[in-house]
Protein backbone atom coordinates (compact mmCIF):
# COMPACT_ATOMS: atom_id res chain seq x y z
CA UNK A 1 0.00 0.00 0.00
CA UNK A 2 3.07 2.40 0.83
CA UNK A 3 6.36 1.38 0.08
CA UNK A 4 9.54 3.50 0.07
CA UNK A 5 12.65 2.89 -1.82
CA UNK A 6 15.62 4.09 -1.46
CA UNK A 7 14.55 7.59 -0.39
CA UNK A 8 16.91 10.19 0.03
CA UNK A 9 15.52 13.81 1.27
CA UNK A 10 17.08 16.99 2.46
CA UNK A 11 15.83 20.27 4.60
CA UNK A 12 16.98 23.90 3.32
CA UNK A 13 19.47 22.44 1.04
CA UNK A 14 21.09 19.88 3.70
CA UNK A 15 20.92 16.24 2.52
CA UNK A 16 19.20 14.64 6.23
CA UNK A 17 18.44 11.60 5.21
CA UNK A 18 19.35 8.88 2.39
CA UNK A 19 18.54 5.19 1.79
CA UNK A 20 15.51 4.76 3.75
CA UNK A 21 13.36 2.28 2.44
CA UNK A 22 10.79 0.43 3.82
CA UNK A 23 6.96 -0.74 3.11
CA UNK A 24 3.51 -1.58 4.69
CA UNK A 25 1.11 -3.28 3.94
CA UNK A 26 -2.63 -2.88 4.64
CA UNK A 27 -3.12 -3.39 8.65
CA UNK A 28 0.03 -2.11 9.31
CA UNK A 29 1.54 0.48 11.47
CA UNK A 30 5.11 1.46 11.45
CA UNK A 31 6.67 4.29 13.92
CA UNK A 32 9.67 6.61 12.83
CA UNK A 33 12.07 7.06 15.89
CA UNK A 34 15.01 9.31 16.04
CA UNK A 35 16.76 12.38 17.92
CA UNK A 36 15.21 15.77 17.03
CA UNK A 37 16.53 17.19 13.80
CA UNK A 38 17.34 13.50 12.86
CA UNK A 39 14.74 13.97 9.60
CA UNK A 40 11.51 12.58 10.17
CA UNK A 41 9.45 15.62 9.56
CA UNK A 42 11.15 15.84 6.37
CA UNK A 43 10.88 12.61 5.87
CA UNK A 44 6.74 12.43 6.17
CA UNK A 45 6.89 16.13 3.69
CA UNK A 46 8.31 14.04 1.56
CA UNK A 47 6.10 10.98 1.39
CA UNK A 48 2.59 13.65 2.02
CA UNK A 49 4.52 15.37 -1.28
CA UNK A 50 5.01 18.38 0.06
CA UNK A 51 8.37 18.70 -0.93
CA UNK A 52 10.62 16.88 -3.65
CA UNK A 53 13.00 14.25 -2.69
CA UNK A 54 16.93 13.92 -3.74
CA UNK A 55 16.42 10.31 -4.59
CA UNK A 56 14.44 6.95 -4.21
CA UNK A 57 10.78 6.76 -5.28
CA UNK A 58 7.83 6.37 -3.01
CA UNK A 59 5.22 3.73 -4.54
CA UNK A 60 1.44 4.48 -2.87
CA UNK A 61 -2.30 4.37 -4.96
CA UNK A 62 -3.08 8.09 -6.07
CA UNK A 63 -4.93 10.39 -3.57
CA UNK A 64 -4.32 7.44 -0.58
CA UNK A 65 -2.44 9.79 1.57
CA UNK A 66 -4.13 12.17 4.24
CA UNK A 67 -1.26 14.01 6.44
CA UNK A 68 -1.55 15.53 9.71
CA UNK A 69 1.54 18.08 10.65
CA UNK A 70 2.98 19.47 13.73
CA UNK A 71 0.53 22.37 13.27
CA UNK A 72 -3.13 21.53 13.96
CA UNK A 73 -4.62 23.72 10.93
CA UNK A 74 -7.82 24.71 12.71
CA UNK A 75 -9.43 27.84 12.48
CA UNK A 76 -9.71 29.72 15.41
CA UNK A 77 -12.78 31.27 15.08
CA UNK A 78 -15.14 28.49 12.98
CA UNK A 79 -16.85 25.79 15.51
CA UNK A 80 -15.72 22.52 15.76
CA UNK A 81 -17.73 21.32 13.54
CA UNK A 82 -17.55 23.69 11.26
CA UNK A 83 -13.77 23.24 10.57
CA UNK A 84 -14.62 19.48 10.53
CA UNK A 85 -17.19 19.86 7.80
CA UNK A 86 -14.85 21.90 5.90
CA UNK A 87 -12.18 19.11 5.62
CA UNK A 88 -15.23 16.51 4.80
CA UNK A 89 -16.49 18.92 1.54
CA UNK A 90 -12.47 19.17 0.65
CA UNK A 91 -12.39 15.29 0.37
CA UNK A 92 -15.76 15.00 -0.70
CA UNK A 93 -17.00 12.77 1.93
CA UNK A 94 -19.87 13.60 4.38
CA UNK A 95 -20.93 12.92 7.98
CA UNK A 96 -18.65 14.14 10.78
CA UNK A 97 -20.54 12.67 13.62
CA UNK A 98 -18.71 9.20 13.52
CA UNK A 99 -15.58 11.41 13.79
CA UNK A 100 -16.51 13.00 16.66
CA UNK A 101 -17.56 10.05 18.53
CA UNK A 102 -14.64 8.57 18.16
CA UNK A 103 -12.34 11.39 18.94
CA UNK A 104 -14.97 12.00 21.89
CA UNK A 105 -15.78 15.67 21.11
CA UNK A 106 -19.78 15.36 20.32
CA UNK A 107 -19.82 18.20 23.46
CA UNK A 108 -17.39 20.07 22.10
CA UNK A 109 -19.11 20.17 18.76
CA UNK A 110 -20.43 23.92 18.31
CA UNK A 111 -17.82 25.73 20.28
CA UNK A 112 -15.43 27.62 18.84
CA UNK A 113 -11.93 26.77 18.00
CA UNK A 114 -10.34 29.16 19.81
CA UNK A 115 -11.95 28.60 23.19
CA UNK A 116 -10.49 24.82 22.79
CA UNK A 117 -7.57 23.67 24.88
CA UNK A 118 -4.24 22.41 22.86
CA UNK A 119 -5.23 18.49 23.94
CA UNK A 120 -9.18 19.28 22.94
CA UNK A 121 -7.40 21.03 19.10
CA UNK A 122 -5.20 17.98 18.20
CA UNK A 123 -8.13 15.80 18.93
CA UNK A 124 -9.84 17.79 16.84
CA UNK A 125 -6.77 17.90 14.32
CA UNK A 126 -6.85 14.20 14.70
CA UNK A 127 -10.61 13.65 13.99
CA UNK A 128 -9.95 15.78 10.43
CA UNK A 129 -8.13 12.25 9.75
CA UNK A 130 -11.20 10.47 10.30
CA UNK A 131 -13.41 12.46 7.59
CA UNK A 132 -10.75 12.61 4.75
CA UNK A 133 -11.43 9.16 4.49
CA UNK A 134 -7.95 8.30 3.07
CA UNK A 135 -6.10 4.68 4.11
CA UNK A 136 -2.34 6.17 4.05
CA UNK A 137 -2.43 8.23 7.57
CA UNK A 138 1.21 10.05 7.23
CA UNK A 139 1.49 11.66 11.11
CA UNK A 140 3.66 13.55 12.48
CA UNK A 141 3.98 13.82 16.15
CA UNK A 142 0.12 13.13 16.50
CA UNK A 143 0.22 12.65 20.01
CA UNK A 144 1.57 16.30 20.74
CA UNK A 145 -0.46 18.05 24.20
CA UNK A 146 -2.39 14.89 24.56
CA UNK A 147 -3.40 13.66 28.19
CA UNK A 148 -2.60 9.76 29.09
CA UNK A 149 -6.77 8.88 27.87
CA UNK A 150 -6.77 10.94 24.35
CA UNK A 151 -3.76 9.18 23.61
CA UNK A 152 -5.11 5.98 24.67
CA UNK A 153 -7.96 7.10 22.73
CA UNK A 154 -5.81 7.95 19.77
CA UNK A 155 -4.65 4.53 19.73
CA UNK A 156 -8.05 3.08 19.88
CA UNK A 157 -8.60 4.69 16.41
CA UNK A 158 -5.27 4.09 15.05
CA UNK A 159 -5.85 0.61 15.78
CA UNK A 160 -9.75 0.61 14.14
CA UNK A 161 -8.31 2.18 10.94
CA UNK A 162 -5.71 -0.51 10.81
CA UNK A 163 -8.05 -3.08 11.13
CA UNK A 164 -10.04 -1.67 8.27
CA UNK A 165 -6.96 -2.04 5.72
CA UNK A 166 -5.28 1.13 6.49
CA UNK A 167 -2.05 1.78 7.01
CA UNK A 168 -0.48 4.68 9.07
CA UNK A 169 3.30 6.04 9.45
CA UNK A 170 3.99 8.01 12.33
CA UNK A 171 6.86 9.98 14.00
CA UNK A 172 6.32 9.99 17.69
CA UNK A 173 8.63 10.02 20.81
CA UNK A 174 6.14 8.51 23.33
CA UNK A 175 4.82 4.81 23.22
CA UNK A 176 1.18 4.21 21.82
CA UNK A 177 0.97 0.88 23.13
CA UNK A 178 0.28 -0.10 19.59
CA UNK A 179 2.33 -3.68 20.22
CA UNK A 180 1.38 -4.62 16.50
CA UNK A 181 3.12 -1.10 15.60
CA UNK A 182 6.58 -1.54 13.54
CA UNK A 183 9.77 0.78 14.54
CA UNK A 184 12.06 2.25 12.27
CA UNK A 185 14.80 4.13 14.08
CA UNK A 186 16.30 6.55 11.36
CA UNK A 187 19.54 7.22 12.84
CA UNK A 188 21.13 4.61 10.26
CA UNK A 189 20.10 6.39 7.88
CA UNK A 190 21.77 9.70 8.14
CA UNK A 191 22.88 11.48 5.57
CA UNK A 192 27.01 11.53 5.02
CA UNK A 193 27.36 15.48 4.70
CA UNK A 194 28.64 16.33 1.02
CA UNK A 195 32.77 16.83 1.04
CA UNK A 196 33.32 20.71 1.57
CA UNK A 197 33.64 23.12 -1.64
CA UNK A 198 31.41 20.31 -4.04
CA UNK A 199 28.26 22.16 -3.47
CA UNK A 200 29.28 24.88 -5.22
CA UNK A 201 28.82 28.40 -4.42
CA UNK A 202 25.15 29.15 -5.62
CA UNK A 203 24.25 25.68 -3.52
CA UNK A 204 24.36 28.01 -0.39
CA UNK A 205 21.45 30.09 -1.68
CA UNK A 206 19.51 27.06 -3.20
CA UNK B 1 -14.36 24.07 -4.11
CA UNK B 2 -17.74 25.61 -2.64
CA UNK B 3 -16.38 24.76 0.49
CA UNK B 4 -13.26 26.14 0.68
CA UNK B 5 -15.37 29.72 -0.58
CA UNK B 6 -17.73 29.78 1.92
CA UNK B 7 -14.99 29.10 4.63
CA UNK B 8 -13.03 31.60 3.22
CA UNK B 9 -15.80 34.26 3.15
CA UNK B 10 -17.41 32.86 6.82
CA UNK B 11 -14.04 33.48 7.88
CA UNK B 12 -13.76 37.08 6.90
CA UNK B 13 -16.79 37.83 8.19
CA UNK B 14 -16.17 36.75 11.62
CA UNK B 15 -14.53 38.63 14.13
CA UNK B 16 -10.95 39.56 13.04
CA UNK B 17 -11.56 38.52 9.90
CA UNK B 18 -10.54 41.82 7.95
CA UNK B 19 -13.67 42.16 5.92
CA UNK B 20 -14.29 45.96 6.42
CA UNK B 21 -10.81 46.75 6.57
CA UNK B 22 -10.44 47.57 3.21
CA UNK B 23 -13.82 49.45 3.07
CA UNK B 24 -13.19 51.31 5.88
CA UNK B 25 -9.79 52.78 4.49
CA UNK B 26 -11.72 53.66 1.46
CA UNK B 27 -14.18 56.06 3.00
CA UNK B 28 -11.39 57.71 4.98
CA UNK B 29 -9.97 58.43 2.14
CA UNK B 30 -12.78 59.52 0.53
CA UNK B 31 -13.79 61.96 3.29
CA UNK B 32 -10.10 63.22 4.04
CA UNK B 33 -9.30 64.09 0.62
CA UNK B 34 -11.87 66.79 0.57
CA UNK B 35 -10.68 68.19 4.52
CA UNK B 36 -6.99 68.21 2.97
CA UNK B 37 -7.42 69.61 -0.93
CA UNK B 38 -10.58 71.77 -0.06
CA UNK B 39 -14.00 72.16 -0.29
CA UNK B 40 -13.76 73.29 -4.36
CA UNK B 41 -16.44 71.55 -6.55
CA UNK B 42 -14.32 72.06 -9.43
CA UNK B 43 -10.72 71.08 -8.00
CA UNK B 44 -12.22 67.88 -6.79
CA UNK B 45 -14.05 66.79 -9.68
CA UNK B 46 -10.81 66.93 -11.60
CA UNK B 47 -8.94 64.80 -9.24
CA UNK B 48 -12.03 62.26 -8.24
CA UNK B 49 -11.36 59.68 -10.73
CA UNK B 50 -7.31 58.91 -9.52
CA UNK B 51 -8.61 59.54 -6.19
CA UNK B 52 -11.12 56.76 -6.39
CA UNK B 53 -8.96 54.68 -8.49
CA UNK B 54 -5.89 55.28 -5.99
CA UNK B 55 -8.35 54.30 -2.80
CA UNK B 56 -9.49 51.53 -3.96
CA UNK B 57 -6.08 50.18 -5.30
CA UNK B 58 -4.45 50.88 -1.62
CA UNK B 59 -7.86 49.36 -0.34
CA UNK B 60 -7.32 45.83 -1.68
CA UNK B 61 -3.06 46.07 -0.67
CA UNK B 62 -4.07 46.33 3.16
CA UNK B 63 -5.87 42.96 2.99
CA UNK B 64 -3.77 41.04 0.88
CA UNK B 65 -1.01 39.36 3.03
CA UNK B 66 -4.16 37.75 4.78
CA UNK B 67 -5.10 35.70 1.98
CA UNK B 68 -2.27 32.77 2.86
CA UNK B 69 -0.49 34.25 5.61
CA UNK B 70 -2.86 32.78 7.96
CA UNK B 71 -3.47 29.32 6.43
CA UNK B 72 0.54 28.76 6.32
CA UNK B 73 0.98 30.18 10.23
CA UNK B 74 -1.90 27.47 11.66
CA UNK B 75 -0.82 24.98 8.71
CA UNK B 76 -3.84 24.54 6.71
CA UNK B 77 -1.92 25.47 3.75
CA UNK B 78 0.00 22.31 3.94
CA UNK B 79 -3.36 20.30 4.67
CA UNK B 80 -4.76 21.82 1.57
CA UNK B 81 -1.60 21.38 -0.29
CA UNK B 82 -2.24 17.64 0.32
CA UNK B 83 -6.11 17.82 -0.29
CA UNK B 84 -7.61 16.43 -3.63
CA UNK B 85 -7.78 19.61 -4.48
CA UNK B 86 -5.70 21.07 -7.64
CA UNK B 87 -3.63 24.16 -5.81
CA UNK B 88 -4.47 26.47 -8.94
CA UNK B 89 -8.38 25.76 -7.99
CA UNK B 90 -7.45 26.99 -4.30
CA UNK B 91 -5.52 30.02 -5.34
CA UNK B 92 -8.11 30.98 -7.88
CA UNK B 93 -10.44 30.72 -5.19
CA UNK B 94 -8.67 32.21 -2.98
CA UNK B 95 -8.69 35.12 -4.72
CA UNK B 96 -12.03 35.34 -5.56
CA UNK B 97 -12.94 35.14 -1.92
CA UNK B 98 -10.48 38.44 -1.57
CA UNK B 99 -12.56 40.01 -4.26
CA UNK B 100 -16.20 39.29 -2.97
CA UNK B 101 -14.59 40.99 0.52
CA UNK B 102 -13.18 43.81 -0.72
CA UNK B 103 -13.59 44.32 -4.59
CA UNK B 104 -16.86 44.26 -4.51
CA UNK B 105 -17.92 46.30 -1.41
CA UNK B 106 -15.62 48.92 -2.83
CA UNK B 107 -17.36 48.63 -6.37
CA UNK B 108 -21.01 48.96 -4.58
CA UNK B 109 -19.49 51.78 -2.05
CA UNK B 110 -17.81 53.68 -4.63
CA UNK B 111 -20.69 56.04 -6.06
CA UNK B 112 -21.60 57.50 -2.73
CA UNK B 113 -17.76 57.74 -2.75
CA UNK B 114 -18.20 59.78 -6.22
CA UNK B 115 -20.49 62.33 -3.71
CA UNK B 116 -18.06 62.84 -1.38
CA UNK B 117 -15.75 63.68 -3.98
CA UNK B 118 -18.55 65.79 -6.47
CA UNK B 119 -17.74 63.45 -9.28
CA UNK B 120 -19.43 64.28 -12.85
CA UNK B 121 -22.69 62.70 -13.22
CA UNK B 122 -21.65 60.88 -16.48
CA UNK B 123 -18.74 58.95 -14.91
CA UNK B 124 -20.61 57.46 -12.10
CA UNK B 125 -21.50 54.64 -14.47
CA UNK B 126 -17.82 54.45 -16.03
CA UNK B 127 -16.40 54.27 -12.38
CA UNK B 128 -18.72 51.25 -11.17
CA UNK B 129 -17.97 49.50 -15.17
CA UNK B 130 -13.80 50.36 -14.65
CA UNK B 131 -13.96 49.02 -10.78
CA UNK B 132 -15.96 46.15 -11.68
CA UNK B 133 -13.94 45.38 -14.50
CA UNK B 134 -10.60 46.15 -12.55
CA UNK B 135 -10.75 45.15 -9.21
CA UNK B 136 -10.65 41.71 -9.83
CA UNK B 137 -7.21 42.25 -11.48
CA UNK B 138 -5.75 43.68 -8.49
CA UNK B 139 -6.91 40.60 -6.68
CA UNK B 140 -5.48 37.91 -8.52
CA UNK B 141 -2.05 39.96 -8.99
CA UNK B 142 -2.88 40.38 -5.04
CA UNK B 143 -2.88 36.85 -4.46
CA UNK B 144 0.19 36.15 -6.69
CA UNK B 145 1.98 38.63 -4.66
CA UNK B 146 0.80 36.79 -2.12
CA UNK B 147 1.68 33.67 -2.60
CA UNK B 148 5.33 34.79 -3.32
CA UNK B 149 5.92 36.11 -0.01
CA UNK B 150 4.00 33.46 2.01
CA UNK B 151 7.13 31.94 4.39
CA UNK B 152 8.04 35.26 5.60
CA UNK B 153 7.65 36.78 8.57
CA UNK B 154 6.36 39.99 8.30
CA UNK B 155 5.96 39.96 4.54
CA UNK B 156 3.51 42.94 3.92
CA UNK B 157 6.38 45.62 2.95
CA UNK B 158 7.89 43.31 0.50
CA UNK B 159 4.47 41.99 -0.76
CA UNK B 160 3.35 45.87 -1.11
CA UNK B 161 7.01 46.57 -3.18
CA UNK B 162 6.33 43.23 -5.04
CA UNK B 163 2.57 44.01 -6.01
CA UNK B 164 2.35 47.87 -6.79
CA UNK B 165 4.37 48.20 -9.41
CA UNK B 166 1.91 45.39 -11.37
CA UNK B 167 -0.83 47.46 -9.87
CA UNK B 168 0.05 49.99 -12.16
CA UNK B 169 -1.63 49.75 -15.58
CA UNK B 170 -4.71 48.66 -14.08
CA UNK B 171 -4.34 51.61 -12.13
CA UNK B 172 -3.50 53.50 -15.45
CA UNK B 173 -6.29 52.74 -17.56
CA UNK B 174 -9.22 52.37 -14.62
CA UNK B 175 -8.31 55.87 -13.90
CA UNK B 176 -8.54 56.90 -17.39
CA UNK B 177 -11.41 55.27 -17.91
CA UNK B 178 -13.37 57.21 -15.38
CA UNK B 179 -11.59 60.73 -16.46
CA UNK B 180 -12.37 60.72 -19.97
CA UNK B 181 -16.03 59.33 -19.20
CA UNK B 182 -16.51 62.37 -16.92
CA UNK B 183 -15.63 64.44 -19.49
CA UNK B 184 -17.46 62.77 -22.44
CA UNK B 185 -14.71 61.59 -24.35
CA UNK B 186 -14.97 58.16 -25.71
CA UNK B 187 -13.70 55.01 -23.15
CA UNK B 188 -13.23 52.56 -25.36
CA UNK B 189 -9.19 52.05 -25.45
CA UNK B 190 -8.79 51.69 -21.94
CA UNK B 191 -11.69 50.22 -21.27
CA UNK B 192 -10.50 47.40 -24.00
CA UNK B 193 -6.84 47.39 -21.79
CA UNK B 194 -8.66 47.07 -18.73
CA UNK B 195 -10.60 44.26 -19.68
CA UNK B 196 -7.38 42.44 -21.45
CA UNK B 197 -5.03 42.94 -18.17
CA UNK B 198 -8.62 42.05 -16.07
CA UNK B 199 -8.81 38.74 -18.37
CA UNK B 200 -5.04 38.29 -19.06
CA UNK B 201 -4.35 38.43 -15.00
CA UNK B 202 -7.47 35.84 -14.43
CA UNK B 203 -6.08 32.90 -17.00
CA UNK B 204 -2.62 33.11 -16.23
CA UNK B 205 -1.70 34.15 -12.97
CA UNK B 206 -3.00 31.04 -10.56
CA UNK B 207 -0.91 28.86 -12.34
CA UNK B 208 2.31 31.01 -11.20
CA UNK B 209 0.55 31.40 -8.07
CA UNK B 210 0.51 27.87 -7.31
CA UNK B 211 3.72 27.13 -8.55
CA UNK B 212 5.31 29.81 -6.18
CA UNK B 213 3.53 28.48 -3.46
CA UNK B 214 4.26 24.83 -4.19
CA UNK B 215 8.06 26.16 -3.71
CA UNK B 216 7.23 28.34 -0.88
CA UNK B 217 5.69 25.28 1.13
CA UNK B 218 8.95 22.39 0.53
Amino acid sequence: MLRVRDLACARGGLPLLEGVSFSLVPGQALVLRGPNGCGKTTLLRSIAGLQPMLAGQIETAPEAIAYAAHADGIKATLSVAENLQFWAAIFGTSGIDAALDQMNLRRLRDRAAQHLSAGQKRRLALARLLVTGRPVWVLDEPTVSLDAASVALFAAVVRGHLADGGVALMATHIDLHLPEAETLDLTPFRARLPERGTGGFDEAFL
Amino acid sequence: MIALLTRDLRLALRAGGGFGLGLAFFLILAVLVPLGVGPAPATLAVIAPGILWVGALLACLLSLDRIFALDFEDGSLDLLATAPVPLEAVVSIKALAHWLTTGLPLVLISPVMGLLLFLPAEAYLWLILSLGLGTPALSVIGTFGAALTVGLKRGGLLLSLLVLPLYIPTLVFGAEVVGRGAQGLSIGTPLALLAGITFGAVALLPFASAHVLRINLR
